[in-house]
């Protein structure tokens, strides 16, 4: 379950940080697009940098998706965040652009905040007790597992009851 | 007066934006674990439980919306205002909506690092 965490974390993070950086790349070869002249765009999807962009920004989406489907979203959106920790780090050795202070203060933070939450538990805790159409015997099971963290004495005594 | 117009963008950029993520979230809960679907039924199921998933639609179109929005308050103000302001002021929407809609533990520390990440976000246009 770490594991999974660290990794969705990582791809959602490399694949939007490095998608930016290609299209940015591949924005450059093309030059700048004048209202006048705006079909020129379409030209964009037969650079080969652009292509690539849109693939990494897919993989985004999808390990986003995925990670959506099994953790909180303020658990997930931090971590798109650190895709601009990728972006500047990129940007600075793959495009040679100046980084300042500045922009490294906002990395550093950044990535605190995503350091924070990630230490932190992925989905929040719900006890399924509104829905009113579990049976008594998931009660009990749910008591059971609830207790289990507590004590493993007070589970032993429930097993007990229930036998 | 145009700063009006734009931030009225901005502000309908963020909200449909932050809306459109607590849609996607609240989706993906109703679908399912993806990795599970994949891993059992492939690549092609996902895509399908996903597509057919009306809330994800919906939240779709609310980013796409929101893309639009952006292109907007782009075309009105300075990239270097417009980016930045947008997407630190959709974390703290996205976490003020999660809790209240998603009623998830939006606890000191997301709180915190909502507000760490924000700042930082903002920092990396100076």
């Amino acid at each position: 379950m770490k594991l999974k965490k660290i990794l969705i974390y990582l791809a959602i993070a490399c694949c939007n940080g490095t998608g930016d950086v290609l299209l940015k790349r591949g924005m450059d070869d093309l030059g700048e697009i004048h209202l006048s002249n705006w079909p020129h765009i379409f030209t964009a999807f037969t650079d080969p940098w652009i292509i690539l962009g849109i693939v990494c920004l897919t993989g985004f989406f999808y390990s986003y998706l995925t990670a959506l489907s099994w953790a909180d979203l303020t658990f997930v959106l931090p971590a798109t965040a650190f895709g601009y920790v990728v972006t500047a780090f990129l940007s600075r050795v793959f495009l040679h652009e100046a980084v300042s202070p500045w922009r490294w203060a906002g990395v550093i933070l950044i990535t605190c905040g995503v350091g924070l939450v990630a230490r932190g538990p992925s989905l929040t805790e719900r006890q399924e007790t509104s829905s009113g159409h579990s049976s008594s015997a998931q009660h009990q099971a749910s008591a059971l597992t609830n207790r289990s963290t507590n004590s493993p004495l007070a589970l032993k005594k429930e097993q007990h009851e229930l036998a | 007066m145009s700063s009006l117009k734009l931030w009225i963008a901005i502000g309908m950029l963020v909200l449909a934006s932050s809306m459109g993520d607590v849609m996607l979230s609240a989706a993906m809960k109703r679908i399912g674990d993806l990795d599970e679907i994949r891993s059992r039924q492939g690549l092609l199921a996902v895509v399908s439980h996903v597509l057919r998933e009306k809330l994800f639609l919906l939240g779709l179109s609310c980013l796409i919306f929101s893309f639009f929005c952006l292109l907007t308050a782009l075309s009105w103000g300075d990239a270097s205002l417009v980016a930045p302001a947008s997407a630190s002021l959709t974390y703290i929407c996205s976490a003020i909506l999660a809790k209240f809609i998603l009623h998830e533990n939006v606890d000191r520390r997301r709180w915190l690092s909502a507000a760490l990440v924000c700042v930082g976000v903002l920092l990396l246009v100076k």
